[in-house]
């Protein structure tokens, strides 16, 4: 995965194909300015996020991870979301007892129509992100 | 109870089963090994002390036909989970309950006398009688017991059709997840040093899954796929720790605290300490423990639409 070094880092973001992944495009046809560490992956719904996809990233490479669904009761699929919210969470309280920070990893809720709250959520996670600084700390060739 | 007391009932089980599994003795007198018993005259090699460590139940799903099963008390939360799961079928299973205050670790035992060869073992009371080269060593049981034993609850077993022996009541401390919150005030970087340096010796020899009781799918397990491909046949420590995240994260709300990976394992990782972790999580966010109800259902094969313990993350 490459990055800009020293300006960028690592971010994967898991976007639900109903709402996030539109809640982004949102904010993309609204001009609004983001920082470009995140990189997007598309899945049918939040609740097809495997805790374990978040942790090979964080162990592969990634700075940190974002999951972002639809809001709890708009999910498309009705409750794929209510599943993932569980699920997250256990991986959540788990992260840290790794010694792993669980500010690296963020799950959240963004609907299609909220891009000035989606461009909020990834202002403020690469924020985060930036002040933990990477999370590898070998020195990684650069693209 | 009696060595004697379990004989009987193994042979009065016997005719109605296709194999009762057990415990004889194994190479050398420190080990007992497992015992599928299928005629009467093997009935005498069965043996029943403190040393019958492994839990049998795990063959279970594997095996066809009827089957008997000697039981402890820990590994009957094994029984229960198959039946949540449906994984056995609980009239072809004849489970033979004995009471259990607790086992020992051969490992403590073996670190108690300096790894040395053993020629002999004997228990009197509440002490294992050791005989080796160098000597005859007594050490109480409850200093070589597994750490589960500490706060083991369950003397008797859940389930079981015939108890070989009297009912008894455990007289230990529930589980307080001491450890694990002793574990978590320690700073993140020793935290992940911690984890790397442990992880670092895995040799992947997956015994701790081999010896799971719910690692069901073993022979179709993501760790060794080449599609999906999880992992890869790298010997790096990201490698071996994604192994151990797969292992830990699939036993999530299934795993029972057996700790037969923790056993197994010949690098002496402590890899149910993570299990314990997420068995802590399992008990504070939706108070449930894993093995104990034939008709719960997982945690994490359920939802509530408003979620009293979890709270938004704010960024």
């Amino acid at each position: 995965m490459s990055y800009v070094a020293g300006k960028e880092l690592r971010i994967v973001g898991f976007l639900c194909n109903w709402c996030s992944y539109g809640g982004a495009d949102t904010a993309g046809v609204g001009r609004f300015k983001q920082p470009t560490d995140l990189r997007i992956i598309r899945v049918p719904c939040s609740g097809r996020v495997n805790p374990l996809f978040v942790i090979k990233a964080l162990l592969n490479g990634a700075d940190g991870v974002l999951v972002s669904g639809c809001h709890p009761r708009d999910c498309h699929y009705s409750d794929g979301n209510f599943y993932a919210r569980r699920r997250l969470e256990m991986l959540k309280r788990l992260l840290p007892f790794l010694g792993i920070d669980d500010r690296r990893f963020h799950y959240t809720w963004v609907s299609a129509s909220e891009g000035a709250r989606w461009k909020n959520v990834v202002t403020d996670f690469t924020k985060a992100i930036h002040e933990l600084g990477p999370f590898h700390q070998k020195e990684e060739k650069t693209e | 109870m009696t060595v004697e007391k379990l004989k009987e009932a193994v042979r009065k089980i016997l005719p109605e089963v296709d194999v009762v599994i057990g415990y004889r003795q194994g190479f050398d007198p420190l080990h007992a090994t497992p015992f599928f018993m299928t005629k009467p005259e093997q009935v005498d090699q069965l043996i029943w002390n403190p040393l019958c460590v492994q839990n049998l139940c795990s063959y279970l799903p594997f095996l066809k036909g009827k089957v008997g099963v000697i039981v402890k008390g820990c590994d009957s939360r094994a029984i229960v989970q198959y039946m949540q799961e449906k994984l056995i079928a609980r009239e072809n299973v004849k489970v033979i309950g004995v009471p259990c205050l607790r086992v020992i670790s051969v490992k403590k035992v073996l670190a108690a006398i300096n790894q040395q060869s053993v020629q002999e073992v004997t228990f009197e009371g509440e002490n294992i009688l050791v005989k080796t080269p160098e000597g005859q060593k007594t050490i109480p049981l409850a200093d070589v017991a597994p750490r589960k034993c500490a706060t083991c609850q369950l003397a008797t077993p859940l389930q079981y059709d015939l108890l070989a022996g009297d009912a008894i009541q455990s007289n230990k401390p529930q589980d307080t997840f001491e450890e694990t919150k002793e574990f978590e005030k320690l700073p993140l970087k020793e935290r992940r040093a911690y984890w790397e340096k442990e992880f670092d010796r895995c040799i992947r020899c997956y015994a701790c899954r081999n010896a799971c009781p719910m690692c069901i799918c073993q022979d179709k397990c993501i760790a060794e796929s080449r599609d999906p491909h999880w992992t890869s046949q790298r010997a790096n420590v990201t490698e071996k720790s994604m192994f151990h995240m797969i292992h830990g994260l699939h036993l999530a709300g299934r795993c029972i605290s057996c700790e037969e990976c923790e056993r197994v394992c010949p690098m002496d990782i402590p890899v149910a300490k993570i299990k314990k972790k997420i068995s802590m999580d399992l008990k504070e966010l939706f108070n449930y423990e894993a093995g104990m109800n034939p008709d719960d259902t997982p945690p994490l094969y359920t939802f509530k639409i408003e979620e009293a313990t979890i709270k938004e993350h704010e960024l």
